[in-house]
């Protein structure tokens, strides 16, 4: 912890010391800004990750072919609309309010993961989604329960032991059409092949490229690179495909002796920087349903607004 | 709990303590905001008791809590660190002597 009467560069670096040593950071400890501004930026992008990623899924609820599937899913989503909440309390504590982050998702300003640009055409990629999405989520999301600052890895504790379930859904699901007839192993193999390349993308530009990586691993929010976790996904997904027996879509995909790891074909990087800049497939129905569902409920809060306050009036009156 | 509860315009934010099954105490699960207590309670079961982690819901206004200083950390805590004799293991006692 760091003392609030010590020298400004004195502070600086009795912070880096403190967490250098494993030592969590709470919000009323003082603080580099440049240390809550990424975390600002990263929890609340992640956060809003959360919110749009119910909407490739949420397509689906009403379409599931069977109610024990349709439970699922809405059980699913339902835990995603939480995970956006768990995080966006945990931005709140470092001084920004959840109007301002919602306001810039909806400004476009915020970025959220670029995978959810992208549209879900068959029952089977909300197999793929839980499958790969969760799965590459979970490996993300499991270092971060060490995260220097604890709101934040208290927020991912609890996030994390959600979406082992919906990993696990989405497999079975993947599975249930693997072994089921040639047009439903089909539709799960054309599900893999739309959504690993995007998956594998999900964890972030490489690490030649990925300039802040440095100073976040130095500050322990940030456990291992953005290419190591990336290899964890690829190597558990692979041997994930083989369960399925469908194929990844890679012809240069190849187990690597040396290093006992898989080694994949080039990743298109472009695609992925245009994903993020917003030109996905479905960047803009995304921001445009994210819209409308704030417009909508606006009268949904100023009427559970006025009710509170009539209450709080007429509890008042009562008192006096 | 530091930010001012009101976000402007905002509901206040809310603290959520869940009492879980083993009947423990409340324990703090995380926050959320509401128009006022009642939504608090609803909310708070949606959002922090999905798979059976509570039996009871306490919510409390965020700025309704005082909180010890950072700063005081040491005054408040390092006392306790001298005091050893506090803990059973301070003491020898046989090993052959059972129920101690
Ligand atoms: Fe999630
Ligand atoms: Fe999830």
């Amino acid at each position: 912890m760091v003392h609030e009467a010590s020298a400004p560069d004195e502070r600086a670096e009795q912070f880096d010391a403190w967490v250098a040593d494993e030592n969590k950071v709470e919000p009323q400890d003082w603080m580099p800004e440049g240390y809550a501004k990424t975390l600002v930026r990263q929890i609340s992008q992640h956060a809003h990750s959360e919110i749009i990623g119910m909407q490739p899924e949420g397509n689906w609820i009403t379409r599931a072919p069977s109610l024990r599937r349709k439970a699922i899913l809405l059980a699913k989503v339902q835990d995603e609309a939480g995970h956006g909440l768990y995080l966006y309390s945990a931005a709140e504590t470092l001084n920004v309010s959840r109007d301002q982050m919602e306001a810039d998702l909806m400004s476009g300003k915020a970025k959220y993961s670029s995978i959810f640009n992208y549209p879900t055409l068959t029952w089977a990629d909300v197999g793929a989604i839980g499958w790969l999405v969760d799965g590459a989520a979970i490996v993300n999301q499991i270092p971060l329960c060490r995260c220097s600052y604890g709101p934040y890895a208290r927020a991912m504790i609890r996030v994390c032991k959600e979406e082992s379930f919906h990993q696990r859904q989405g497999f079975e699901l993947m599975m249930a059409l693997s072994q089921g007839t040639p047009e439903q192993k089909a539709m799960a193999q054309d599900a893999l092949n739309r959504w690993w390349w995007p998956a594998v993308q999900m964890f972030g530009p490489p690490d030649h490229d990925s300039p802040h990586s440095a100073q976040s691993m130095a500050w322990k929010i940030k456990r291992f690179s953005n290419d190591d976790l990336r290899q964890k996904f690829i190597d558990m997904a692979v041997k994930q495909a083989q369960a399925l027996h469908i194929e990844i879509p890679d012809p240069d995909l190849k187990f690597n002796e040396e290093t006992g790891h898989w080694d994949t074909g080039e990743i298109n990087w472009d695609e992925f920087w245009a994903v993020v800049k917003g030109h996905g497939p479905c960047s803009r129905e995304r921001m445009a349903n994210r819209r409308k569902a704030h417009n909508d409920g606006a009268w949904v809060r100023e009427a559970a607004t006025a009710f509170a306050a009539k209450e709080r009036a007429r509890a008042e009156k009562v008192a006096a | 709990m530091t930010n001012d509860a009101k976000g402007k315009g905002g509901w206040p934010l809310f603290e959520v303590f869940i009492r879980s099954k083993q009947g423990l105490s409340h324990v703090h699960a995380g926050s959320l905001h509401a128009a006022d207590a009642k939504m608090a309670i609803e909310n708070a079961r949606d959002v922090y008791t999905r798979r059976n982690e509570g039996t009871s819901i306490w919510v409390v206004p965020s700025d309704a809590i005082s909180a010890s200083a950072p700063e005081d950390k040491g005054t408040l805590f390092d006392p306790a660190d001298s005091k050893i004799y506090r803990h059973p293991t301070f003491y020898t006692v046989p090993d052959d002597v059972e129920c101690l």
